[in-house]
């Protein structure tokens, strides 16, 4: 009841899947569409999930004030604000959601991304200091890729964006390729395991 | 005017984030705090209004497909998470979910197998086709663990390395510049929209 009706569950709604890929017909067409309008009703459930945990972390701290628990304040205080402003005025364009997305979500969603341009380049100083051949090799493909799609590159010499375009498309798309293709067979036989309930890590718990 | 307020808000939380560069402080840990409680608190009207309306709601209640309860009960059984004596009645959501590992099996064979196996199966008629073929079967033989990697073999996977240190240096230098192309974003918002320094 509690592991063996999910596992059957995974077992028999994949073999249907595998079905339906093999056997194009309208009743395979019609139990992916019903799969899918299934998942569309019981996805927006999981969101609570996430709330709940985040609330219940941060309440947590603030009760106990713990270290910093100061922050939480402001984590509650913007989530509560910015789902009451949603369900209040809307989310259209034009509504206060969409400003605060605008002047809140976007400014430090992308300076925080921004951020990583510093960090990237010191732990790739750390960590690809030329000192193998093959670390060699990394950092002078990484480079030339670099400097082929912006205009200095092309400033030095027309052969740096012509040797940036061979790199992407032969050594890079080998290595793409022979990595894909080992990808391509571990997922297959991950999914083959999942499906098995041989590998059943993701129903958690320990009965 | 609420344009302005959120010019200078939106410069005011850039600077915060950016105060990190200098080292972990008060400013940094408030913008980041505000950040992940905006982040959720964006996405639970939006899950409401662009999932929950018009995939569950509408059919259920105005077209009336009374058949979408059993999916509406087995959403709800998500939340017997919280519940450490009932926790496992939220496997059953999880499992339909994993149900869609069975479209992999087939699918991943064929986008990530087949279709990169016939793509390499080329006419070995110019260098660069030799070099992805040489490069793609070097890689994969680097990966085959059942045969030591010593003497004539041993230096053919070697030659795979090459390969994927020359794939990871591209990868890299496209993020980087991905990184790059964002910060130079947030100082064209800070140099023009805020101060007006540049056009």
């Amino acid at each position: 009841m509690k592991r063996q009706i999910p596992l059957m569950i995974v077992l028999i709604l994949g073999l249907l899947f595998v079905a339906h890929v093999f056997i194009p017909s309208k009743i395979s067409t019609d139990y992916l569409e019903w799969f899918m309008k299934w998942t569309k009703v019981i996805g927006p459930f999981a969101i609570v999930l996430g709330v709940f945990s985040l609330v219940y972390v941060h309440y947590n701290k603030i009760k106990r004030k713990a270290p910093n628990w100061g922050y939480s304040i402001v984590t509650l205080t913007a989530l509560v604000v910015t789902t009451a402003v949603g369900f209040i005025w809307g989310i259209q364009e034009g509504t206060p959601y969409m400003w605060i997305f605008k002047n809140f979500n976007v400014p430090l969603g992308a300076t925080m991304f921004s951020l990583l341009a510093f960090y990237i380049a010191s732990a790739a100083y750390k960590a690809f200091r030329a000192r193998s051949v093959e670390a060699t090799v990394l950092l002078v493909a990484a480079i030339i890729v670099m400097l082929g799609r912006v205009s200095i590159g092309q400033a030095i010499t027309h052969w740096i964006p012509d040797i940036t375009e061979w790199i992407l498309n032969v050594p890079n798309l080998a290595a793409k390729r022979g990595i894909a293709l080992g990808v391509g067979l571990g997922m297959t036989a991950t999914s083959l395991k999942i499906m098995l309930g041989i590998e059943r890590s993701y129903l958690g718990g320990k009965d | 005017m609420t344009e302005t307020i959120g010019i200078w808000i939106a410069a005011f939380l850039t600077l915060c984030m950016f105060s990190f560069l200098y080292k972990d402080n008060p400013f940094y840990k408030f913008a980041e705090h505000l950040f992940v409680g905006v982040s959720m608190g964006y996405y639970i009207p939006y899950t409401y209004y662009n999932a929950f309306i018009p995939y569950a709601y509408n059919p259920l209640f105005l077209k009336k497909e009374y058949i979408l309860i059993i999916p509406f009960i087995i959403g709800f059984l998500y939340w017997f998470r919280f519940s450490s004596k009932f926790s496992w009645v939220s496997r059953y959501p999880i499992a339909f979910g994993m149900g869609m590992v069975g479209m992999g099996v087939p699918m991943s064979m064929h986008a990530t197998v087949l279709v990169q196996m016939r793509s390499m199966m080329l006419p070995l008629d110019n260098i660069n086709i030799i070099l992805i073929f040489v490069g793609t079967i070097s890689i994969l033989l680097y990966f085959f663990f059942s045969k030591a990697h010593e003497g004539v073999y041993g230096k053919f996977t070697s030659v795979g390395i090459w390969f994927m240190m020359v794939g990871f240096g591209a990868s890299f230098g496209y993020t980087v510049m991905a990184r790059i192309s964002l910060l130079i974003g947030r100082i064209q918002f800070l140099l023009g929209d805020w101060l007006g320094l540049i056009k």
